[in-house]
């Protein structure tokens, strides 16, 4: 049953500009798979038709299939609400809900799915801080503003959101950029604790990251995905001449 | 930074003032002092007209203050022959009007403003919001008139008899249909508030940003669900604004509600019973004022509410002005 995401043949357009092109990839569970690519190559597209959160942007359209455990994200009559429950998404900039707690920002997605039990929402708030590397640091300021967290924790914060609802996948879109070194340290290994748990997608446009984070790395270029293999043989050994300039700082 | 100056040669200014080419910095620098000063100096001037307001009327009604007392907002007769002068039911007209204006109001202006900002398609946004801004041009006596030769015929023939006899019940529904009265106040208010409320919420929705509404969209959210949950919360203290300065211009406003609300001094509980506000029995009465007691009572009414829009509108420009900066996205 569990057989990760795969992707056939899937374009994204964004009005007339078609901004992805016939991908077809297989991404594996329990692993972390990493997007790489220059600015505008569409890697933040790629992901966000994954939980279908493409189709939000007005004038934005996929087509395609998506096989989340053999199941199409995009079979006629599904909900998106219910995928995007199984396909949690982290962003670039962390975005906590100010006006909430740092309890109530976890408790969120929860609460969106119908949970009122105060004793299961505490259960799953405590265990998703503690997945998202937070519990320790807020367990005595849960009552605190969400916004008033470092920049590193309201992104782990927003890590424990997600991770809350239970989702099959995390989806993470350049979730260090904003944050400094060691704010950096902190999510990366994160990202390798959580792979025990479920699959995790991240894009990155930081090459190293890639490198210590990844199983397996995707190569995008001009909303293609050029090349798509195991990390170490992406860096060390790519098929492609373009992964190769890319990858050697020959451009991008 | 006088130190800086010289030593940079160039780098050091045009990195404190970016933008500034370095030979103009230092004189940058004291236009931008200049132009605080003189922000200070308007600002300041600001407040000392209204206190000066505030002071004139109050040596203006002094005469009032000296005699009455507090028993000029606690009592309700107001007999100019008798020279005896208790504004109560001018001070319960227009608190009642506006509150039964915010009542139509609110849902009308925060539903057409979430219907502008969230739901509507972008070719209907300028359009409707344009007529909504439209309506807010509109001279209050064109509504006062609207108000005489429509509504209030409509409200004598039709709704004020069918609200008697579903809801007569309640005190606040029963009585001879007038037409004209405390229900039609409200109704007319609510009409010449909406726009206000209206426009301001949805700029305040449009401020929240786009990445608050992917975090609820993303954790499984409907559409309704993010508008309730990122969006009317994010934007909470900015509505709230808008609503306190829908409240300040209904609490002010005068010739529309003098027109439909009856001026007659009196302290009913139905809303179909004719009414005066504070604004009204001003305008009305203050060309027929002839004594100096009469006069300073009037101007004691205006001093009231003066007070109750000022504090109103502090309220509300508070609120507005803390919704740009409650939020901390990263903190580093
Ligand atoms: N909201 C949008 N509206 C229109 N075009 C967009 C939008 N977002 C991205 N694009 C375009 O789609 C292409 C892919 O963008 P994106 O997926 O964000 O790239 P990446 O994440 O790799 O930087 C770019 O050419 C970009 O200009
Ligand atoms: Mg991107």
């Amino acid at each position: 049953m569990a057989d990760g995401i795969r992707v056939l043949s899937l374009s994204a357009w964004f009005g007339s500009q078609r901004v992805l092109r016939n991908v077809f990839v297989n991404i594996a569970p329990n692993e972390v798979t990493a997007i790489i690519g220059p600015s505008g190559c569409g890697k933040s597209t790629f992901i966000r038709c994954l939980n279908r959160m493409h189709e939000v942007v007005p004038g934005a359209r996929a087509d395609g299939r998506v096989l989340l455990n053999g199941e199409d994200v995009y079979a006629p009559g599904t909900d998106p609400v219910t995928i995007r429950r199984r396909i949690g998404m982290v962003f670039q900039k962390p975005n906590p809900f100010p006006t909430m707690s740092v309890f109530d920002n976890v408790a969120a997605g929860l609460r969106l799915a119908g949970v009122r039990n105060r004793a299961a929402l505490h259960e799953a708030v405590e265990r998703a801080l503690g997945q998202a590397a937070l519990w320790d640091e807020v367990k005595d300021s849960l009552g605190k503003s969400g916004a008033s967290l470092s920049g590193g924790q309201q992104q782990r914060l927003c890590i424990a959101r997600a991770l809350a609802v239970g989702p099959e996948v995390l989806l993470m879109d350049e979730p260090s950029s904003a944050l400094d070194p060691i704010a950096t340290a902190k999510i990366e290994e994160l990202i390798l604790e959580l792979k025990k748990d479920l699959m995790v997608v991240i894009v990155t446009h930081n090459m190293q990251q890639a490198a210590r984070v990844a199983d397996a790395t995707g190569f995008f270029l001009l909303g293609e995905l050029v090349e798509f293999a195991r990390t170490r043989e992406i860096f060390t050994s790519p098929r492609d001449k373009r992964t190769e300039d890319y990858i050697t700082g020959r451009f991008g | 930074m006088e130190r800086l100056a010289p030593a940079g040669a160039g780098a050091a200014p045009s990195r404190l003032l970016p933008g500034a080419a370095s030979a103009s910095a230092r004189s940058a620098v004291s236009g931008d002092r200049l132009f605080r000063a003189l922000l200070r100096a308007v600002g300041l001037g600001f407040v000392l007209v209204m206190l000066a307001m505030i002071a004139a009327l109050a040596i203006a009604a002094w005469p009032a203050i000296r005699q009455f007392g507090w028993g000029f907002v606690v009592e309700s007769n107001w007999d100019p022959v008798q020279e005896s002068f208790g504004a109560l039911p001018f001070i319960y007209g227009t608190l009642l009007s506006s509150i039964l204006a915010l009542l139509i109001a609110v849902p009308l202006g925060l539903g057409a403003a979430i219907y502008l900002a969230e739901l509507a398609p972008a070719w209907i946004r300028p359009p409707v919001g344009f007529l909504i801004e439209l309506l807010a041009a509109v001279p209050s006596v064109v509504y006062g008139l609207w108000g005489i030769f429509v509504l209030a015929p409509l409200l004598r023939s039709w709704v004020q008899p069918f609200l008697g006899a579903t809801l007569g019940w309640l005190p606040l529904f029963q009585g001879p249909p007038y037409g004209v009265g405390m229900l039609a106040a409200g109704i007319i208010l609510a009409i010449m508030v909406v726009p206000f409320i209206a426009t301001v919420s949805r700029d305040v929705l449009l401020a929240v940003p786009s990445q608050q509404r992917e975090a609820a969209l993303a954790l499984g959210a409907t559409g309704w669900e993010t508008t309730r949950v990122a969006v009317l919360r994010y934007g909470r203290s900015g509505l709230i604004g808008a609503i306190l300065l829908g409240l300040g211009r209904a609490l002010g406003e005068t010739m529309a509600v003098t027109m439909v609300i009856g001026n007659r001094p009196e302290i009913a509980a139905s809303l179909f019973a004719p009414g005066y506000t504070m604004a009204s029995v001003i305008a009305n009465e203050f060309t027929e004022a002839t004594s100096d007691l009469y006069l300073a009572a009037l101007i004691e009414v205006a001093l009231l509410l003066l007070v109750i829009t000022v504090v109103v509108n502090a309220l509300a420009r508070l609120l507005v002005w803390s919704v740009g900066g409650p939020v901390k996205t990263v903190r580093e």
